[in-house]
């Protein structure tokens, strides 16, 4: 089936007072109908600014933006990065959605969540009023809040955080759209909401059938509802692939790291967490050769002096699960699984 | 809902009792007979003792505060025999300088304070919000910069200085306004003579108050566009000029409106140097003049006047504010 979204070599950058910061560099990924695309990173990765980007929400005046994001409806398509302003409105909530991290200052605090709900029918179905508060309903019904009849006339601070995400899940999906983004979706809630909520957007996508991007920095999240992974680090994909290779058979140092700082269930409370040492780099002036190099322990293995002055290409054996890394793949198979081994005993 | 507004109102006359026994009481410590000044040159002291006593001076504080309070409610009455006359409730005294009841000053002075006020407020308002808007959607270009340098000029200028270069150029050399020596003219009897004689005033007082609404939304907007549902309007496709007028705008009226509540309240109570400048023989000058007089009962009641005021427009204020914040409706 064809994709929903296609980015193709994404590149993000931005003035600051300091320079030029890559946001995202290079990055490729596609979204199928019924999946879960991941992108995992820590704060700063450029995780964020791909997904505004793909609903045309980073700053347009100053940011500089190249590659494709394609956007594949029903029968029609779009490139993000390209289309004027007006068209990619035209999509925006109808074909590709987002939700935000904190429900709590994403919707509106003055209006009533049933008119915040109508307004985003009806931004794309003019006129329409009494279509559009029926929807209300029956979206709030469809994501779980009871007397949705009653609810959409109330406001948002009269919700808990948990009920807002839902209704933020609600709006956007009052134009069944395509593709939606989550980014953070469960980070501003408590554990057991955290797991509502991502039970509510499986349910939904079975029976919507749309493609979903999610963007985390929650390993547990992504375990729990991504088909596929993009780990990114410095503005770049370094590894790529389906939800079972990443967690068993990660192929990129920076994913390996990641795993093995997670905290067991189990550990002993002396054991100390295994934090990846030193600080990302500043996406300012990234390193010529691997960004990861300098927090690296495996540049040993790499042919000599290749991590510090060549730029890793996202390769792999096969097509599905790729990574960047200068050390040869069958030396990182055997190290690596001896590692999640023993960092899983 | 009531009940707020009964409370409200409680403490807004435990308020008012408070600024009356005020300003009373400093009145009566400065060093003045007050019977004395009601005379002039050609005073003697029969005539004073005899004023004293008509005025009700040779009574003591607390009394003359009580005939004061109960004046508002019921009227009062002055002198006897012959020479009585009464002033009528609500009652606020007796200008012994305008030989009038100070009520019936105000309500001459009041129509020209309040039209003044409002006529002005109506002009910052639209042309601050509207600049503020503009140099916010517009931020770091032109437009922006046309509204700061407006800005700079307009809260460096005092009153007096704009007000003056009004009165001589545009009305004296230019002759665009003609100089309104009609006075006061109802907007009903005469809706050209009425802008002739309040316009240069309004623009006087607008354009400084303008100045500071055009800051106050250019600040208000720019700091609600970075909000998070701002980015959620966006996300469902909504255009920036809806974006801007409808959820922008929304969560900016609500401090706005309180500021306009409050400085619409300082106005009533009397635009000074503005009214000196045009001529206007509205409250403030009207207070101006009864404090170079020593006129205690004139000050009296513009005082409290102006503190019911500003309490009233507090009250309203947050009452709208209700309506404006669902937030603060609930509670």
């Amino acid at each position: 089936m064809k994709n929903l979204l296609e980015i193709k070599d994404l590149k993000v950058t931005f003035p600051t007072d300091d320079g030029f910061v890559n946001a995202v560099d290079g990055v490729s990924l596609t979204v199928a109908p019924g999946e879960t695309v991941a992108i995992v990173g820590e704060s700063g990765s450029g995780k964020t600014v791909t997904s505004l980007s793909v609903i045309g929400l980073h700053n347009r005046r100053v940011t500089q933006i190249s590659g494709s994001i394609i956007v594949n409806d029903k029968n029609e398509s779009l490139d993000i990065v390209t289309a004027p302003l007006d068209k990619i409105r035209s999509y925006r909530g109808r074909v590709v959605s987002m939700i935000f991290q904190d429900p709590m200052s994403s919707l509106h605090p003055y209006y009533r969540i049933g008119s915040q709900l109508a307004e985003a029918y009806l931004v794309h179905n003019p006129g329409q009023k009494e279509a559009a508060n029926k929807k209300a309903v029956e979206m709030l019904e469809l994501v779980g809040i009871p007397e949705p009849q009653v609810r959409a006339k109330e406001y948002p601070h009269q919700f808990s955080g948990g009920m807002r995400q839902r209704v933020m899940i609600a709006m956007a999906l009052m134009n069944d759209p395509a593709v939606l983004i989550a980014d953070e979706p469960t980070t501003a809630l408590d554990v057991t909401v955290q797991a509502q909520i991502l039970q509510l957007l499986k349910d939904l996508q079975t029976k919507l059938n749309m493609g979903i991007l999610l963007i985390t920095h929650d390993l547990g999240v992504v375990a729990q509802v991504a088909d596929r992974v993009s780990v990114m680090y410095a503005g770049r994909i370094v590894e790529q692939g389906n939800v079972d290779d990443i967690f068993y058979s990660p192929h990129a140092p920076y994913t390996l790291g990641l795993l093995k700082s997670v905290p067991r269930i189990g550990a002993k409370s002396s054991e100390r967490l295994k934090a990846i040492p030193g600080q990302p780099p500043s996406l300012i002036n990234l390193p010529t050769g691997c960004a990861f190099a300098p927090r690296c322990e495996y540049t040993s293995l790499a042919p000599s002096g290749s991590c510090a002055s060549l730029k890793p290409e996202l390769l792999g054996s096969n097509d599905e699960h790729k990574s960047r890394c200068h050390v040869p793949e069958d030396k990182r198979d055997k190290t690596f699984a001896a590692e999640i081994k023993g960092a899983r005993a | 809902m009531p009940r707020f507004i009964l409370r409200r109102a409680y403490f807004a006359v435990l308020t008012l009792l408070l600024v009356s026994v005020v300003v009373y009481g400093v009145f009566s410590i400065l060093p003045f007979d007050p019977a004395a000044l009601t005379c002039g040159q050609k005073c003697t002291p029969q005539v004073i003792e005899a004023n004293r006593i008509k005025l009700g001076f040779d009574k003591p504080l607390w009394e003359q505060y009580w005939l004061f309070l109960s004046g508002i409610f019921l009227g009062r009455t002055y002198g006897a025999g012959s020479a009585e006359f009464t002033c009528p409730a609500p009652s606020f005294g007796y200008s012994f300088n305008e030989n009038m009841c100070v009520t019936d000053m105000l309500k001459e002075a009041l129509p020209i304070t309040i039209n003044l006020a409002i006529g002005a407020f109506i002009i910052w308002i639209i042309v601050g919000v509207g600049l503020g808007l503009l140099a916010a959607n517009f931020r770091g270009r032109w437009p922006d910069t046309i509204s700061t340098v407006f800005v700079l000029l307009g809260t460096s200028m005092p009153t007096f200085v704009t007000g003056l270069f009004f009165l001589i150029y545009v009305t004296i050399k230019w002759k665009i306004v003609p100089l309104s020596l009609s006075g006061y003219i109802s907007l009903l009897d005469d809706p050209v003579k009425y802008f002739q004689y309040f316009i240069l005033p309004w623009i006087t007082l607008a354009i400084l108050y303008a100045a500071f609404y055009t800051r106050f939304t250019r600040a208000t907007v720019l700091e609600t566009l970075g909000e998070d549902y701002i980015r959620t309007a966006r996300a469902k496709g909504l255009s920036e000029r809806v974006v801007l007028l409808k959820h922008t705008m929304r969560a900016a009226l609500a401090p706005i409106t309180t500021s306009a509540g409050l400085d619409i309240a300082g106005l009533i109570g009397g635009a000074i140097i503005t009214e000196s400048i045009f001529n206007l023989p509205g409250l403030g000058r009207m207070t101006l003049q009864a404090v170079y007089e020593f006129d205690l009962s004139v000050v009296l009641a513009t005082t409290i006047l102006a503190a019911s005021v500003v309490i009233t427009m507090n009250l309203i204020v947050d009452i709208a504010y209700g309506y404006l914040d669902p937030r603060v409706r609930m509670k």
